[in-house]
């Protein structure tokens, strides 16, 4: 009997991964698909779509600017966590439940929300619609998953370092930047690369708030799915998952992705 | 000496970002008591116009569809997700585990596009599952999986599965083993320990897992669009639709504000159905 719910188990949990990766799996074969108009199996293979995608002039504009936008968002977005999670995990102040509680609510906030507020503020104010409003509206978008990030690795700390490196007469920031922070930097280096890889990809929010010139990726994607049917965009899909994979493989490896999720119990 | 080093400065720019956030929600419930002034971006005088709209039932629809595909897509998430978060945390091999972890967690990170774009092509008239049984013989013509609510609800159930996962698999690691070992030693066979224990210990990460499912998918805008490719409506399409098709941000921005509204009952409802629940948990 426990070894028939094992079998029935595992075949369950392979069928969820396989609908997982089913997605991935097709758009690759698509990707590699010889001719414009989808078949499955290809009858014939050939890269040019890759080819095609590469020298697509809004795919490249896209990624440039997705990556001035992710940049920026995330750095700022890890500075601003960091200190904030320092803060909520050692001191008591005033409004630090409701500064918490609206700086983690974006995740239940519909993006479409987010982005028609930064659209609406940004015209009131008179500011353009460059970068600095797409940056904005992506950092409050991020700083929640770069807070709760930070946050384990804090609790996961141990208090005794830093008070003994105090007793030993080091002041407050010395404290900081030679104990603490380069006892969170797994933290810290995940918080920003989670921050960084959902600002590159983020979408719903930079419709509304990117213009022309500040498009990012995804726009620049969802603008030509609308519009063109080719296998371009199984390629660029590649190129994504690919890219994805290697840096969350790198992650779990490197950094204890299963610890950060909080999926794994600290030992 | 201070006991409190670094206080402002820690906290100063998480306020700034929090009053940016909060002003920014604020004109949009402000922009959605304004008029519509047609072929401009300008709002007029204080009205409310735009919530007694709200109430044509051609509106009336699109927010049952969405609050709808929300509990489907929430449902199935939970039902696809729990043995998945149960094989991740009790996966003995090490290895095995990265596998599992990066597999689930890695279209967390494509984005919405790509993953879109990506159920198309299985989807499609030409896509992959409609060439597969045709090759098999299954069927004659293709079946229509575009532009229905199951291929929205499909591909949904595909974009919120990692958060479910993940939410679900932190409840599960901090189940302590013991109380399973203590129903088996006490007679209880695998199912029933999992249904009398397991299950009931986990209902603080089912609960936060069909939250977050549900608060995404409202969120949810090209999956709608593109598979539902203006068939199946949901909240986002017709507020996007509404802004940048007709510029009527107004009307836009109250249907985000009677959205968000929504969200917030429902989340609330949630959680207070979920307290009796709760109760059995670990106290």
């Amino acid at each position: 009997m426990p070894r028939l719910l094992a079998v029935l188990g595992g075949i369950t949990v392979i069928a969820i991964l396989g609908f997982i990766m089913l997605p991935a799996v097709v758009v690759t074969l698509a990707a590699f698909n010889g001719r414009a108009i989808l078949s499955f199996p290809p009858e014939t293979w050939s890269w040019r779509w890759f080819a095609k995608a590469l020298a697509y002039e809004d795919f490249g504009s896209g990624f440039r600017n997705g990556l001035i936008v992710t940049a920026w968002a995330s750095t700022i977005a890890l500075v601003v966590g960091a200190a904030f999670a320092l803060a909520l995990e050692r001191y008591e102040f005033r409004f630090k439940r409701t500064l918490e509680i609206v700086l983690l609510s974006p995740l239940v906030v519909p993006h479409f929300t987010v982005g028609l507020g930064f659209l609406i503020l940004a015209a009131q104010l008179g500011v353009a619609r460059g970068y600095a409003v797409v940056v904005a509206c992506h950092v409050v978008l991020v700083l929640p998953f770069v807070l709760r990030s930070v946050y384990v690795s804090l609790r996961n700390l141990d208090p005794r370092l830093e008070l003994a490196a105090a007793s030993l007469g080091a002041p407050p920031h010395r404290v900081l930047t030679t104990v603490t922070l380069p006892l969170l930097l797994p933290g810290l280096v995940s918080g920003w690369l989670f921050a960084a890889i959902l600002s590159f990809n983020e979408f719903t929010a930079s419709l509304f708030v990117t213009a022309q010139r500040t498009q990012t990726l995804p726009v620049a994607l969802y603008n030509y799915v609308r519009e063109y049917a080719d296998p371009s965009m199984a390629a660029v899909s590649v190129l994504y998952i690919v890219l994805t994979a290697v840096l969350l493989t790198f992650a779990t490896v490197f950094l204890g992705l299963g610890k950060v999720l909080n999926v794994e119990a600290p030992r | 000496m201070n006991q409190r080093p670094f206080l402002r400065i820690f906290v100063t720019p998480a306020a700034l970002c929090a009053v940016g956030f909060v002003a920014a929600l604020l004109a949009v419930m402000q922009y959605s008591l304004r008029a519509y002034v047609p072929g401009s971006l300008e709002a007029g005088g204080f009205t409310l116009a735009n919530f007694t709209a709200l109430m044509k039932p051609l509106y009336g629809r699109v927010f049952l569809d969405t609050v709808w595909i929300c509990f489907l897509t929430a449902f199935f998430t939970l039902i696809v997700g729990y043995p998945l978060a149960y094989a991740l945390v009790h996966a003995r091999n090490a290895a095995l585990k990265s596998v599992i972890l990066v597999i689930t967690v890695t279209p967390l990170f494509l984005g919405e596009v790509v993953r879109t774009y990506s159920w198309i092509v299985v989807l499609g008239n030409n896509g992959f599952v409609n060439a597969m049984l045709l090759k098999a013989g299954l069927i004659d013509a293709p079946v229509q999986l575009m532009f229905t609510h199951f291929g929205v609800v499909t591909a949904l159930v595909h974009v919120t599965l990692p958060v479910m996962v993940i939410m679900l698999a932190a409840a599960l690691t901090h189940i302590d083993r013991d109380y399973v070992r203590a129903a088996a030693s006490l007679g209880a066979g695998p199912i029933r320990a999992f249904l009398t224990v397991t299950l009931p210990l986990s209902t603080p990460g089912i609960i936060a897992g069909v939250t977050t499912a549900f608060a995404w998918t409202f969120s949810a805008f090209a999956t709608p669009q593109l598979i539902g490719g203006g068939q199946v409506n949901m909240i986002a399409n017709l507020v996007y639709q509404l802004g940048f098709a007709s510029f009527n941000f107004p009307f836009a921005a109250s249907l985000s504000v009677a959205g968000l509204a929504l969200t917030f009952a429902i989340l609330a409802l949630l959680r207070a159905a979920a307290r009796p629940l709760e109760r059995l948990g670990p106290h």
